[in-house]
């Protein structure tokens, strides 16, 4: 491999992490804020499915990518709300209903999908951060998409929020002491509610984003997991909506791995490094289990942690 | 927010009249009325279960009495939930502690004020935070996660807390189970200071004579739900007020403390070290001997190691570095070797700790003889017939008070639970005892009887490792103290030759 060979690859991995990284982000995300309720929602494969499924389609019927983004988060919004009401049930474990969850929302999309994997409906526009650089492969690199810069609004915003307004202690404490919470009147169920919908939203627009942009089309074999590697991925953020992103853009240059080995001709082990980012996912979950800080930081009423 | 400044609050006086609480079959609380004077520190006494907490909760609103009032400043109140209280200036520290510890203690305080701000400026925040931590008594560091604060200072933030949200009326849960001596000595002696000033009303509710006497200048006295007495507690005598607590209940004769005639180390603990679950050291270079026919207490504030060197002692976490001998020969804690050394067990929470809760009685009992005959055959074949015999007997000699053997341990009383695991650790022949807080949330009578029999063991020759939070437990049983702190031994003295003070010195860390 040559000095130019190898900028090729880091510059299309660098592309790649930012497409593939999206909806990563917006999953991790939006589990971050469910878990920091003090609930796990491992349905969100499910949400993205679906997101993907309902945004592809409403952009066919109307043709506005924009409201087909609008509808995959309502419909992650729905599907969040329905696990934090069914969780909050007495005896009702969040890791089972959210397994059933993701078949529901994967088993919906492709009942209401079988339609939409044929014809070819508008995606979104990407803006060209590198264009002015005149050099095609990084304006090839840097094509961003906005839901990517969405993303990482939505993580500062969050991290900010986390500290500094009423909501965010509030949601801290349910999250971490339950009884504190109902102490001081807080009603825990509630909170956990809109932290699981809020976050089903996020999922939800990860998964617009999907058949959206990238690859963007609508087929059933569309995440494949992705969904669930953004739950490991916010282990391995330790609850930090700032780390997830980095951690995201971890996850998605391994996932460009593949794809840019073979832009320079290597296509040797082309599914191996295609399975980079699975190898990632049970690295991390090795590392992260036996990391100390990590246990310090979860918030003290998920039911792994307990 | 003018916290503690003396001309808009003032610490109110409080009545209850002809509280009742009535729980299916159970009168929790009978007909109780208490007088509580503005600025008096007051002591609520009463064993478990006495009504004390029913009391106290149905004054905070989380239970509604059957019947009563509910009088501040000689005027009716209603209380219907903690919320009612809190705006009337009523607040509890509980127990267990409701500071949130994954947030610092500026979120926590700003936080539990019903008015936070929906968005929260830190830079107007914090120099308002300074100047009310100037004002108190004590304080804590306002920047710290709250998870990383000991326990005594987890106990002032509580506190800091009530006065930050202005309520004055404090009720305290036993406040100084997780306190140093000197700390409890501190907080109490600043409440009490608060209360004469006329800032605060204290409503304590206690289980140490001790610092009721040094502290507080009143006291109710609770039993079974009824109000048997009441006074001056610097004039009330500690055997006047034990009487109203136990009433007419007869207490078994303590068995006396033997003369030792040997002088044979058992158990040895040579340079333990373990860790915890987050790999930090929880203990750390531990040497310690026990002889043969002799109680070594081990003191200490809770969290300073002694619940991870029982549980090393017991198998229940690994030994990091050390080796443990017992009788000269080594000794890993397992199944094999505590059989064979003779080495048995009275852990804390008997029912978390040393009994599988649904399991009956009977087959709790068994845990230590179900492999051996007369219950077990050939090795594997289990014979249901002697387990239960055998579990009679027992339940019978030990006065365990169940509905049947076959009934789930987990239905038992606390002191029955305790008591069935004595007669499956004691009723055989006992070289080396470890018992940890074995009278923790117990009655009087089951306490004496239990302590009793520690002491059996001893006279008769075992060697005895006490740890214990209760600092008159280990002083009343023990041949030598030792104090742990940070995860070592840090004292060991005969008991002749110490005293309290040196002992709760040496458990500050000091």
């Amino acid at each position: 491999m040559t000095g130019a060979d190898l900028y090729i690859v880091l510059l299309a991995m660098i592309g790649g992490a930012i497409r593939v990284s999206t909806p990563f982000m917006f999953v991790a995300l939006g589990e971050c804020l469910t878990e920091k309720s003090g609930r796990i929602n491992l349905g969100h494969e499910g949400n993205l499915v679906l997101g993907a499924m309902v945004a592809y389609a409403v952009s066919f019927m109307t043709g506005s990518p924009w409201l087909g983004v609008l509808a995959a988060g309502g419909a992650g919004l729905v599907l969040g709300a329905m696990h934090g009401w069914i969780c909050a049930l007495p005896r009702v474990n969040d890791i089972a209903v959210g397994i059933a969850f993701m078949s529901f929302g994967t088993g919906l999309a492709f009942f209401f999908g079988k339609s939409f994997i044929q014809p070819s409906a508008p995606g979104l526009e990407a803006i060209g951060l590198g264009d002015w650089t005149g050099n095609s492969a990084i304006a090839q690199a840097l094509q961003v998409n906005p839901l990517f810069l969405v993303g990482i609004a939505l993580a500062v915003f969050l991290s900010w929020a986390l500290a500094n307004t009423r909501w965010g202690l509030i949601l801290r404490m349910t999250g971490d002491s339950a009884a504190s919470a109902r102490a001081m009147g807080v009603n825990i169920d509630l909170v956990r509610l809109l932290a699981t919908a809020v976050g089903g939203l996020l999922a939800g627009i990860g998964g617009a984003f999907l058949s959206l942009y990238y690859p963007g089309s609508w087929n059933e074999g569309l995440s494949s997991g992705q969904g669930l590697m953004a739950v490991a991925l916010v282990i391995f953020a330790r609850w930090d909506p700032i780390r997830c992103v980095w951690a995201a853009l971890l996850f998605g240059a391994a996932g460009a791995l593949g794809p840019s080995l073979q832009s320079i001709g290597i296509s040797q082990g082309y599914y191996f490094f295609n399975a980079a980012p699975y190898i990632l996912t049970l690295f991390i979950m090795i590392a992260s289990a036996r990391s100390k800080s990590a246990a310090s930081d979860a918030p003290g009423e998920l039911s792994i942690v307990k | 927010m003018n916290a503690l400044s003396p001309t808009t609050l003032r610490a109110p006086s409080l009545q209850t009249e002809g509280m009742t609480k009535i729980f299916g079959p159970l009168v929790a609380l009978d007909d109780v009325s208490i007088d509580i004077k503005a600025g008096s520190f007051h002591a609520l006494l009463g064993e478990n279960g006495a009504g004390k907490s029913t009391l106290v909760k149905c004054i905070m609103g989380f239970y509604h009495a059957d019947k009563g009032k509910l009088r501040l400043d000689g005027a009716e109140v209603a209380v219907a939930s903690p919320r009612d209280a809190r705006a009337h200036g009523i607040g509890m520290v509980y127990q267990q502690f409701t500071l949130v510890p994954c947030l610092t203690a500026a979120e926590n305080l700003v936080i539990s004020r019903a008015d936070a701000p929906a968005v929260i400026d830190w830079k107007r925040e914090m120099p308002k935070l300074q100047a009310f931590m100037e004002r108190m008594p004590f304080r804590v560091p306002l920047d710290r996660r709250v998870a990383s604060l000991s326990a005594g200072e987890k106990q002032k933030l509580e506190i800091l807390k009530l006065l930050y949200l202005e309520q004055r009326f404090l009720i305290l849960d036993e406040p100084t189970s997780v306190l140093t001596p000197g700390e409890a000595d501190e907080v109490l002696g600043l409440l009490g200071d608060m209360a004469r000033r006329g800032d605060v009303t204290v409503l304590m509710i206690s289980h140490k004579f001790r610092e009721v006497k040094a502290f507080c200048d009143s006291f109710t006295v609770l039993r079974r739900g009824q109000l048997t007495g009441s006074g001056d507690a610097q004039i009330a005598t500690v055997a006047e007020m034990s009487a109203m607590m136990i009433g007419d209940t007869p207490i078994r004769e303590r068995s006396a403390r033997s003369a030792r005639h040997e002088d044979r180390t058992v158990l040895e603990l040579n340079a333990l070290y373990a860790d915890d679950a987050e790999g930090r050291p929880a203990i750390h270079a531990v040497d310690l001997k026990v002889k043969a026919g002799e109680i070594v207490g081990i003191a200490g504030v809770s969290g300073n190691g002694q619940s991870a060197l029982v549980e090393v002692l017991s198998g229940q976490r690994p030994l990091k570095d050390g080796r443990l001998f017992i009788n000269g020969k080594p000794f890993e804690p397992t199944r094999k070797d505590f059989d064979r050394f003779k080495v048995f067990g009275l852990p804390e929470e008997p029912l978390k700790n040393a009994a599988v809760p649904r399991m009956s009685v009977a087959e709790n009992i068994a845990f230590r003889s179900y492999d051996k005959p007369p219950i077990s055959s050939l090795g594997w074949w289990l014979s249901p017939g002697p387990l239960r015999r055998k579990g009679e007997d027992l339940i019978d000699r030990y006065k365990v008070k169940t509905a049947s053997p076959d009934s789930p341990i987990e239905s038992l009383s606390g002191g029955n639970v305790q008591r069935a695991i004595l007669a499956r650790e004691l009723s055989g022949e006992v070289d080396v005892l470890i018992v940890a807080n074995p009278c923790f949330g117990l009655d009087f009578a089951s306490v004496a009887e239990i302590r009793t029999q520690i002491m059996e063991q001893r006279n008769r020759g075992a060697a005895v490792l006490l740890v214990s939070e209760d600092l008159d437990e280990v002083l009343e049983l023990s041949d030598r103290v030792a104090v742990m702190s940070g995860g070592s031994i840090t004292y060991v003295a005969p008991i002749g030759e110490t005293d309290r003070n040196t002992i709760g010195k040496h458990m500050a860390g000091h």
